[in-house]
């Protein structure tokens, strides 16, 4: 088995030839990707922010987390059409910032995906027990069922992954579209009780401190969507389809977002809003419509499954990407000869998302994935700054500016700080401990691991030296 | 600067270091949880026998609890369970020392790997 490498490759390989990974996504896919890791963020997860801070509070925070995304996509259109390898923000932080960054990034990806992955696989388990109603009946062997096939078809290949995300998506997405045109949101009394359900007592049961702590889970409205970049090798035309597709993504699921929570808050009392694991399926068990609490079941199922797919493939391609480059045993690079996938990486993490589906519960896999998550965009705020201060505008090529530099950067720095806060608010031991394990490792990479890493060939991309150095 | 040519690793090493992630992501994640430290910081402010109007529901979310199968009784413990945001400042602190002790430790050490890659990569040239 080889080592990969960036080619656009037929898809049968002759003998001594090197392996990569297959160049054969568009746009589409890219949305796929994206949307598809994220859209279950709209049927279960955001609405633990009514939990923390009452359901005006996760308005005001899908409102501003969503500002977040939005720099988030605008930086990583830019950062991503320029450095295109797999890997996606670990491939920006090894050509940017350096190795013991890329190093912690990835390990962001590989987290914030296989918890995100486990949450999906715990949520299917879940709904099915739930609706089912059968005494005895428990979740664990649907959890096993989710997260095993969807690894096979990872293990498959990339293509039939993302076609096959890209409609269980797309079907789930329109089935909150139907929900709601269904209950009438033009006429608020007819089916939709938001005045009775949100009244100046309960809209911030907490005051402004639950508003804050809200910011905590308002993150699981678009967590992932940053990545669509874990396909920059896999893309045709990376320039093109990654900005389009990302850009396309936080437009689909900033308007899912707004539609979610008005639906939500005008059919369920907040308390039971913050409480229920699947919001969308009971805002239309809420309807008394069968049809509506049908679609909807399948919805939250078809969500959960394709973040979950899209989710096994992103931590496999950063798992990948650090046995490309050494900074794990190598092993892990190898690309399946026939399949052209990165099989063993995606066999290692399979039992890893076994074992935590197993042994966490849903808003802990979930915090588990924001805390990653959270690390990771704080690195893009910094990373975005650092890159434009080491190649200037007009020193190479870009695929794509973002404008308005630095406010992006600023504005993202700036909600991580408050979203750190919001997570100190109930779940501050999972981030000291959470950040400690990053401590522990970096120490062993830095000190240990680093001198089995080759040094200049990291850096792959045709860029002049950067300023500074 | 000389190319750098790094040591062929044991195969024996490398099932060592794959061993010591597992352990290291399974000690993050799983102890807490192990430890009870994981979770909120929720607790339920129990109401004797509890009505709707002692559970602050007006009609409107009766009707909408009554259609989700609930009784006042059954939605006691959701509605009565609440957060209390309370934190000490000694805490936050240690939160805060950690965080930005992570991040100053991650940039300069990757800085001075990356300084390495650099000379190694474009030597003298532009």
């Amino acid at each position: 088995m080889t080592d990969a490498a960036i080619t656009t490759s037929p898809s049968t390989v002759a003998p001594g030839q090197r392996v990569s990974l297959l160049r054969v996504l568009g746009p589409a896919h890219v949305w796929a990707l994206g949307v598809g890791i994220v859209l279950v963020g709209e049927y279960t997860g955001w609405n633990f922010a009514v939990d923390k801070g009452g359901s005006l509070a996760a308005l005001i925070v899908c409102w501003f987390i969503g500002l977040l995304y939005t720099s988030v996509a605008m930086i990583d259109s830019e950062v991503t059409s320029t450095v295109a390898a797999a890997g996606g923000q670990y491939a920006q932080a090894k050509h940017i910032v350096g190795p013991l960054m890329a190093f912690n990034v990835a390990l962001y990806l590989v987290f914030a995906y296989t918890m995100l992955e486990v949450s999906d696989a715990i949520l299917v388990g879940d709904l099915i027990v739930t609706v089912a109603g059968t005494e005895g009946l428990e979740r664990h062997a649907f959890v096993v069922l989710t997260i095993v096939v969807l690894a096979w078809l990872n293990y498959r290949g990339v293509l039939m992954t993302l076609n096959v995300n890209f409609v269980i998506t797309a079907i789930a997405y329109v089935a909150i579209i139907i929900l709601f045109f269904s209950v009438q949101p033009w006429s608020q009394g007819t089916v939709l009780k938001l005045g009775d359900l949100i009244t100046p007592e309960n809209a911030l049961p907490y005051g402004w401190i639950g508003v804050l702590a809200a910011f905590h889970f308002g993150i699981w409205f678009y967590l992932g969507i940053e990545g669509t970049t874990q396909a920059a090798e896999e893309v045709r035309s990376p320039a093109r389809s990654l900005p389009y597709g990302t850009m396309a993504g936080m437009i689909t699921l900033l308007i899912g977002a707004a539609m979610t929570w008005y639906v939500c808050a005008s059919l369920l009392p907040w308390e039971y809003l913050g409480f229920t694991f699947f919001p969308l399926f009971d805002a239309a068990r809420a309807t008394g419509s069968g049809f509506l609490e049908t679609l909807l079941f399948w919805g939250t199922v078809l969500a959960a499954v394709a973040s979950a797919n899209g989710c096994i493939n992103d931590a496999a391609r950063a798992w990948f990407s650090l046995g490309r480059d050494r900074y794990l045993p190598t092993w892990f690079s190898a690309v399946h000869p026939k399949y052209r996938t990165p099989y063993r990486s995606i066999l290692f993490l399979l039992p890893i998302a076994l074992a935590f589906a197993f042994i966490a519960d849903l808003n802990q896999a979930i915090t588990f994935s924001i805390l990653s998550g959270l690390l990771g965009y704080t690195f893009m705020s910094i990373n975005i700054m650092m890159f434009r201060r080491k190649w200037p505008l007009g020193s190479i090529r870009r695929g794509y500016t973002h404008p308005f530099h630095p406010m992006p950067a600023i504005a993202l720095l700036s909600i991580c700080v408050i979203t750190y806060f919001a997570v100190f608010l109930g779940y501050g031991s999972q981030l000291i401990a959470m950040t400690l394990f990053y401590i522990v490792v970096s120490i062993w990479f830095h000190f240990y691991r680093y001198k089995y890493v080759r040094r200049g060939d990291q850096f792959t991309m045709p860029w002049p030296k950067p300023i500074g150095y | 600067m000389p190319k750098y040519i790094p040591p062929e690793q044991p195969k024996v090493m490398q099932v060592i270091d794959i061993a010591f992630i597992v352990v290291a992501i399974f000690v993050a994640l799983w102890l807490p949880l192990k430890l009870g430290l994981a979770g909120v910081s929720k607790a339920i402010d129990k109401i004797e026998n509890p009505t709707w109007e002692s559970l602050g529901q007006n009609p409107t979310m009766v009707g909408f609890w009554e259609k989700l199968g609930y009784d006042p009784t059954t939605a006691h413990d959701i509605i009565q369970n609440k957060f209390h945001y309370t934190w000490d400042i000694t805490t936050l602190l240690v939160m805060v020392v950690v965080v930005v002790g992570y991040f100053i430790f991650l940039f300069r050490a990757s800085d001075k790997e990356y300084r390495e890659v650099i000379d190694e990569k474009f030597g003298d040239k532009k």
